[in-house]
């Protein structure tokens, strides 16, 4: 009975997946073929005109990728911080209120985390970048990007606020996987002479990697898909070409989108979008697939 | 090496809960002392103070003395990682660590202490390995996992583990009863040989292998529910099992040895 039902509903979705990708490859396909360019190598985005379409991923895809790494290479360590903090140092009644305020961060809506962005940290992040950029030039990411740097819709701002918004589900995942290390495992090491860092190094670390990794994924595949922070946050076209630079702007993906929605007056031009769309829907799968994989394959004997 | 224990009016508390009360005896080297008694009246607690494994869990405490060759464990400025690194303990269930390999699950105390010589790892390695008599078995797959022994041999690399270190006591709680007759019988042979080197205490809940393997038995047992376990008597083995002076020992023995 439960059975059938768990099986009846996996496969709903299964479907309902393939039907949205299948969706969305249909809409795609005429403004694909009607392209002056390459969707995939190229980066111009000019859909005004049916008759003369030009646009390619990517430049949409630097920037996507960019903010969702950079987040997660920020929030990464701070997650694995926070909940080592939690499950192993912090007493029992502070962990809790900690673990609490971490969760409420995970309720705070996007509209609201990308305002913050706009009018709080981006401005207040304007001496850190302009330092990074005067001082660090030399190194690609911290060169002229394609903004303004005054401006803070960059590609670093964003991937600040996006780092803070993908933080609780990482903790989460990352301290629920450590409070369930053996407690064998923690006292064969405790036997052996171990301080408390070395147990952890010992026990918990490696029980709680898979765990982590696969946490961190799908804090990446939110990242990725996050629209309406960095729709507020990134500036919008400067029509140059990114300089591969956490100082460049213009809009992810999903931004790029929810930014000239209003605009879709005709199928074709519309159909460019859904193919950006669809890429954004490969990416997010194949992070989120990646995340359940390490988890099944590391844990699930 | 081998250290003589001295327990004076040890108490051992879990919060408000006194789960043992007073007791004194004395382990000396080189010997094999076997802690007995029903369950839950306080083996394990007892022998957990002697390394101070049982100040792990919140709220436990201990009130009175352990002395090492005459040097309190718990005495002021002793860090409990120290007394754990010459008192080593082999628990019930094996628990190697799974995602080290055979050979890094036998020196990883040695790592621990600070030891990166190769050379000097890979001799302890065999040497301990030897001891607990599970090098033929193994030598050859040094670099698998140690989760993928049997229950016998995961056990006999835990013992591994402990005496590569070298530790001046070796504390086991039923270090045999997850695991089946033959490598029970494996075991037990081998503390009899490990006591050459070390100071061995043993819980175990099976007497005749306490009879088996234990120069000196102690009898713990409870007064009633909700009451603290007690050390009943402790005395050479064969008196204890012939002709103990305690009633409740007789007891105790005949009911389950008969
Ligand atoms: N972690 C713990 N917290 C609270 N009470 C405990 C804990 N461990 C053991 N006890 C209590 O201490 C008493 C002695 O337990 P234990 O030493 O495990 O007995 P034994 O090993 O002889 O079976 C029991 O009443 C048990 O419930
Ligand atoms: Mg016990």
């Amino acid at each position: 009975m439960f059975r059938g039902l768990a099986l009846g509903s996996g496969g709903f979705v299964v479907a309902l997946i393939a039907a949205i990708g299948i969706f969305l490859l249909l809409q795609a396909l005429p403004s694909l073929q009607a392209n002056q360019v390459s969707f995939l190598t190229s980066g111009e985005w000019t859909t005004g005109d049916p008759n003369d379409m030009r646009f390619g991923i990517l430049y949409l895809l630097w920037v996507t990728v960019a903010t969702a790494a950079f987040a997660l290479v920020l929030a990464m360590p701070v997650a694995l911080g926070i909940a080592l903090f939690l499950t192993q140092y912090a007493p029992r009644a502070l962990a809790r209120v900690f673990a609490y305020i971490i969760d409420l961060l995970a309720a705070v809506p996007s509209i609201i985390f990308g305002l913050w962005g706009l009018q709080v940290l981006g401005p207040a992040l304007v001496p850190t970048a302009e330092w990074l950029n005067t001082n660090l030039g030399w190194f690609p990411l911290f060169s002229d990007g394609n903004v303004s740097i005054r401006g803070g819709g960059t590609i670093f701002t964003a991937g600040i606020v996006l780092a803070v918004m993908i933080l609780p589900i990482i903790t989460a995942i990352t301290r629920e996987i450590f409070e369930r290390t053996p407690k064998d495992q923690i006292e064969g090491a405790l036997a052996l002479g171990a301080t408390r860092w070395e147990v952890i190094r010992t026990t918990v670390l490696p029980f709680g990697r898979a765990g982590y990794v696969s946490g961190s994924m799908l804090g990446l595949g939110r990242a990725l898909g996050e629209t309406v922070a960095l729709y507020l946050i990134l500036s919008g076209a400067s029509g140059r070409a990114p300089e591969l630079s956490l100082f460049d702007g213009d809009a992810t993906i999903a931004s790029k989108i929810a930014n000239d929605a209003a605009e879709f007056n005709n199928e074709i031009s519309a159909g460019a979008y859904i193919a950006a769309g669809l890429v954004l829907f490969v990416l997010t799968f194949v992070v989120n697939a990646l995340a359940r994989w390490i988890t099944t394959s590391r844990t699930g004997k | 090496m081998a250290k003589r224990i001295d327990v004076k009016d040890l108490n051992i508390y879990y919060g408000k809960f006194h789960a043992v009360e007073n007791v004194t005896l004395s382990v000396p080297p080189r010997s094999v002392t076997a802690f007995i008694g029903p369950s839950g009246c306080g083996k394990s607690t007892v022998l957990r103070s002697l390394n101070r494994m049982h100040e792990v869990i919140p709220g436990a405490r201990v009130d009175g003395s352990v002395l090492l060759d005459g040097a309190d464990i718990y005495g002021a400025g002793v860090d409990p990682v120290e007394v754990r690194r010459t008192i080593g303990m082999v628990f019930q269930r094996p628990n190697p660590f799974p995602t080290m390999s055979i050979r890094d699950n036998v020196v990883a105390g040695l790592r621990l202490a600070g030891t990166k010589n190769r050379q000097q790892l890979d001799e302890v390695c065999e040497r301990s390995l030897r001891g607990a008599n599970l090098w033929e078995e193994v030598k050859d797959r040094l670099n698998k996992p140690g989760g993928g022994l049997s229950g016998g041999q995961q056990q006999r690399l835990c013992i591994a583990r402990a005496i590569a270190v070298q530790p001046d006591v070796l504390l086991m709680d039923e270090p045999c009863s997850a695991l089946d007759p033959i490598s029970t019988l494996a075991i037990e042979d081998l503390i009899t040989e490990l006591k050459q080197d070390f100071t061995i205490v043993i819980v175990t809940h099976n007497m005749q292998q306490a009879a088996r393997v234990s120069d000196q038995t102690a009898f713990f047992n409870l007064h009633g529910v909700g009451q603290p376990g007690r050390l009943v008597e402790i005395d050479e083995t064969s008196r204890i099992f012939s002709n103990p002076s305690q009633r409740a020992t007789e007891d105790y023995i005949s009911g389950r040895f008969g």
